[in-house]
């Protein structure tokens, strides 16, 4: 435990990408199995243990530190697992020896939430703040200490000597601690066999496209679905949608899993059948899809009712064919990839797949104008792919763009101001801020219209949470409310009805957009101008 | 019974001890400033009068030319206009620091200033002293703040700096107090090689060397060739970390002496990567048990964190009361 809490200091102290892969790598090469499987896993969040939440570990330092000063501290370090680790006490008995990663792993996997209550502190008493810092990182399934598993698996390639694409293919077909993939990595034994398993590819991505242009002799041009982009994997009789991030969601969309009846591997947009974006299905544009916030309904449910099923039907709008039967087409160029999933569409359930249709423009000019008007479809914008691409993991320059709609603008007032978390833990950096409900000469009052926690530079930061400090007039808890003088032009990318807020609505995207130090609060926009932009 | 006290007030920008007409470092000009030590949050130029000890006196001249200084040696009592007697009693805590003791009507007050009961090679340790108002600083007046002892930081640094002989070391620290202690720590761990500065410490360290500390063998980085630096420590104040001017280093490895240190996040905010958590203030234990110790009829506390030590205090049945005095600030520690 102590190598491995040494190994999670030495990430969170090492800034270079290449630090970081040296430093996992060194580990993975000198640590033997399972410890070095299960550092693994935890470091790529692909552990968790149902008996430990962050209310776990609050609760019992509850028990042995006062409450106020627990709440203090948490404040002020801004991370749960840190604080606990800093302020556990001593033991006052003899304790055994801090145990090894895989007992402790052992050990949380046995757990459960009453047990956890006993247990875990036995475990705390055994190690050091370091150790228990990384202990409840990992009882929590929340390492966040900028590892990525492709930075995990990079190191996993660099450490012995293998090609990153095939660990890539192999690990998602196994568990921790992935003795086979150590086996075949580290002792040169046959990889492992992944052909016949429903598994992750990583998507390929588009950069924005930003002020540049494109020849549309080269580029294709698809709209931009306001959806998740799921991948669809059917292999050995089963059916996985994954996300972007390669989480499983399959159960809470059981009606695509159904939907698939053959062995391929898909890429499209995961919608809801409706007519907000793009109005009904037609022949202009490609409508016939529900708003984010239909599909949003839907999202993260572990069972799903029959009549939500009905209520919100899901589909998939196709966007590309990586793996048709037993062809692997991701070599191909898109346009020939394009032609394959043309081909395929007869095959599928019309009810659960469409084709997501390309946008025909005589020029980019054509086109600007084309996309200037997707505005009024509630379309987020267009997509620019390169006619002659591969389907390559990752966001490879000059290949796909994104080029979404200008933004919304409107001028807020800051109201309440929160401690951020992590990186910026101290500094007051998540704001809310609002909108007038009438003329603030004649005595109208801010609603809340939105919250955002980025758009700023770590300079506009320091200025900001300068300003805070000086402008409360309240506090709760972590939270300031603030004179109501500062104007922050937002940027978002929609506005849509929604009871969550008093004003009544809820912005899509949300960011600071610029600070406006010399705008008066009273010259910011109205509930009114807001609400005038609402496309539901 | 506690008494009334009238004579010593709390306002925003520093403490009036009103008989005397004098301000316990004010953050304002005033006729006549009290100053505990030369940090810039406590110490400010344009008094009329300054009263200190004899090394912030040479530290205050040093960064603001201070003129009519008074020097008060530790534990010399000086008696002030309206029956005010003050007496300056070490802090531990700087070159020159001092906990004020202010007696006036058989009333006996203390100002802290900044201060820490751990050993200092560069200031004698902070002289516990009864007292019926003890007025504590609270910059680390959270129970997560427990700093560790000296010398594991220094082997620390002493093991990445032998584990990277083609690298140097860059510390930052505290131009005044920080930057010197760590220096002469080195030393006192077996360090014998020569340090390298940025010329904003080379004055402070001369000031220093002047009152008699020994800093073993110093070098200017301006006038050292880049591979001379290979396998030494440099030192620069908290600012250069990350400034251009850390570009003339060969591949520095970036640590910081600091108590804020003992929090990852704050050390992550300013790239460090190897942290030292090397404080010259009371860390949560200090405090509390110098409370204790000292054991006052009621506590004030100043700057920091105060709502944290207020709750101890009430959780040990001690009167306390937090001030809300502007100005100071969580400086470098």
């Amino acid at each position: 435990m102590q190598d491995f809490a040494a190994l999670v200091d030495r990430l969170v102290y090492t800034r270079s990408r290449n630090g970081k892969l040296d430093r996992i790598a060194d580990y993975l090469r000198s640590t033997a199995d399972p410890d070095r499987g299960w550092a693994l896993a935890a470091l790529t969040g692909a552990l968790s243990f149902a008996a430990v939440k962050s209310s776990t570990i609050r609760n019992l330092l509850m028990e042995r530190v006062d409450p106020v000063l627990w709440n203090l501290s948490r404040d002020f370090v801004g991370d749960t697992a840190e604080t606990a680790s800093l302020l556990w006490p001593d033991p006052a008995y003899d304790v055994p020896p801090p145990p090894s990663l895989s007992e402790a792993v052992e050990t949380l996997d046995r757990m459960t939430r009453a047990s956890a209550l006993s247990e875990l502190p036995k475990l705390l008493d055994r190690l050091d703040p370091p150790g228990r810092y990384a202990l409840l990182k990992l009882a929590t399934g929340a390492m966040r200490i900028g590892i990525s598993a492709r930075l995990a698996k990079l190191a996993f390639a660099q450490a012995f000597d293998v090609r990153v694409e095939d660990v890539e293919e192999y690990w998602h077909g196994l568990a921790p601690p992935y003795e086979a993939l150590f086996a075949w990595a580290a002792d040169g034994a046959e990889p492992p066999d992944t052909g016949n398993m429903p598994l992750f590819r990583p998507f390929m991505l588009a950069h924005p496209l930003e002020d540049a242009r494109v020849d549309l002799a080269d580029y294709a041009a698809e709209w931009k679905w306001d959806g998740i982009r799921v991948q669809l994997v059917h292999a050995g009789g089963e059916t996985r949608l994954y996300s972007r991030t390669g989480d499983d969601i399959t159960g809470s969309f059981p009606e695509m899993a159904e939907a698939l009846p053959f062995a391929c591997v898909l890429d499209g947009e995961l919608l809801v059948r409706g007519s907000h974006q793009g109005g009904e299905a037609n022949e202009r544009i490609q409508g016939g899809a529900a708003s984010f916030n239909a599909l949003q309904q839907r999202l993260g449910r572990k069972t799903v009712s029959k009549a939500m099923r009905e209520q919100y039907p899901a589909f998939v709008r196709l966007y590309d064919a990586l793996i048709v039967e037993d062809e692997d087409l991701r070599e191909l160029p898109w346009e020939d990839r394009r032609r394959r999933l043309e081909a395929l569409l007869p095959r599928l359930p019309q009810d659960r797949f469409d084709l997501s249709s390309t946008v025909e423009a005589a020029d980019f000019e054509e086109l600007t104008r084309i996309r200037a008007s997707a505005r009024d479809d509630a379309i987020e914008g267009l997509m620019l792919k390169r006619r002659d691409s591969p389907y390559v993991a990752g966001r490879r320059v000059g290949l796909w763009y994104k080029w979404k709609r200008d933004p919304l603008l409107v001028d807020c007032v800051l109201m309440y101001a929160q401690r951020g978390s992590g990186k910026r833990s101290s500094f007051y950096s998540d704001y809310t801020f609002g909108c007038w409900d009438g003329d603030p000469d004649q005595g109208a009052e801010l609603l809340p219209v939105g919250k955002a926690y980025f758009g700023f530079t770590d300079e506009e930061l320091k200025k900001i949470d300068h300003y805070v400090r000086q402008h409360t007039t309240n506090r709760f808890g972590p939270v300031r409310e603030t004179d109501k003088s500062l104007v922050f032009e937002v940027a978002f990318d929609s506005v849509h009805e929604s009871k969550r807020h008093k004003s009544g609505l809820a912005m899509r995207f949300p960011r600071i957009h610029r600070i406006r130090w010399d705008k008066p609060a009273e010259e910011a926009d109205r509930i009114d101008a807001l609400r005038a932009l609402v496309r539901d | 019974m506690i008494a009334d006290f009238a004579w010593i007030r709390p306002e925003p920008h520093g403490i009036h001890v009103v008989p005397a007409d004098s301000w316990i470092d004010p953050s304002q000009p005033v006729e006549r400033a009290l100053v505990t030590h030369g940090h810039a949050d406590h110490a400010r130029g344009g008094h009329g009068q300054t009263v200190a000890t004899p090394a912030t006196l040479a530290i205050m001249d040093l960064r603001y030319q201070t003129k009519n200084g008074l020097p008060a040696e530790y534990g010399e009592t000086i008696r002030l206009a309206g029956g005010v007697d003050v007496t300056y009693l070490p802090a531990g805590h700087v070159l020159g620091s001092a906990q004020i003791l202010l007696e006036h009507a058989g009333e006996r007050v203390i100002v802290t200033g900044d201060y820490k009961r751990r050993a200092d090679p560069t200031c004698p340790p902070f002289l516990p002293t009864p007292c019926d108002i003890f007025i504590t600083e609270a910059t680390f007046g959270l129970p997560v703040f427990v700093h560790p002892p000296i010398a594991g930081e220094m082997a620390k640094l002493r093991t990445v700096l032998a584990e990277n002989p083609d690298a140097c070391v860059l510390v930052g620290a505290y131009a005044l107090g920080k930057a010197q202690r760590v220096i002469a720590e080195l030393r006192a761990h077996g360090h014998h090689d020569p340090i390298y500065l940025h010329g904003a410490l080379e004055k402070m360290c001369r000031l220093y060397e002047d009152f008699g500390i020994n800093l073993g063998e110093l070098r200017l980085v301006s006038e050292a060739k880049k591979d001379d630096l290979r396998g030494h420590v440099v030192v620069c104040p908290p600012g250069a970390l990350n400034d251009r001017w850390s570009r003339r280093l060969p591949d520095p490895i970036t640590a910081m002496a600091s108590g804020w240190m003992r929090v990852r996040q704050r050390a992550r905010q300013r790239n460090v990567e190897l942290p030292l958590i090397v404080s010259d203030h009371a860390d949560w234990c200090e405090l509390t048990d110098t409370i204790a110790e000292v054991n006052p009829h009621e506590t004030w506390i100043t700057h920091g964190r105060e709502e944290a030590l207020l709750r101890w205090c009430q959780l040990n049945q001690r009167r306390a009361r937090a001030l809300a005095l502007v100005g100071y600030e969580d400086e470098d520690d």
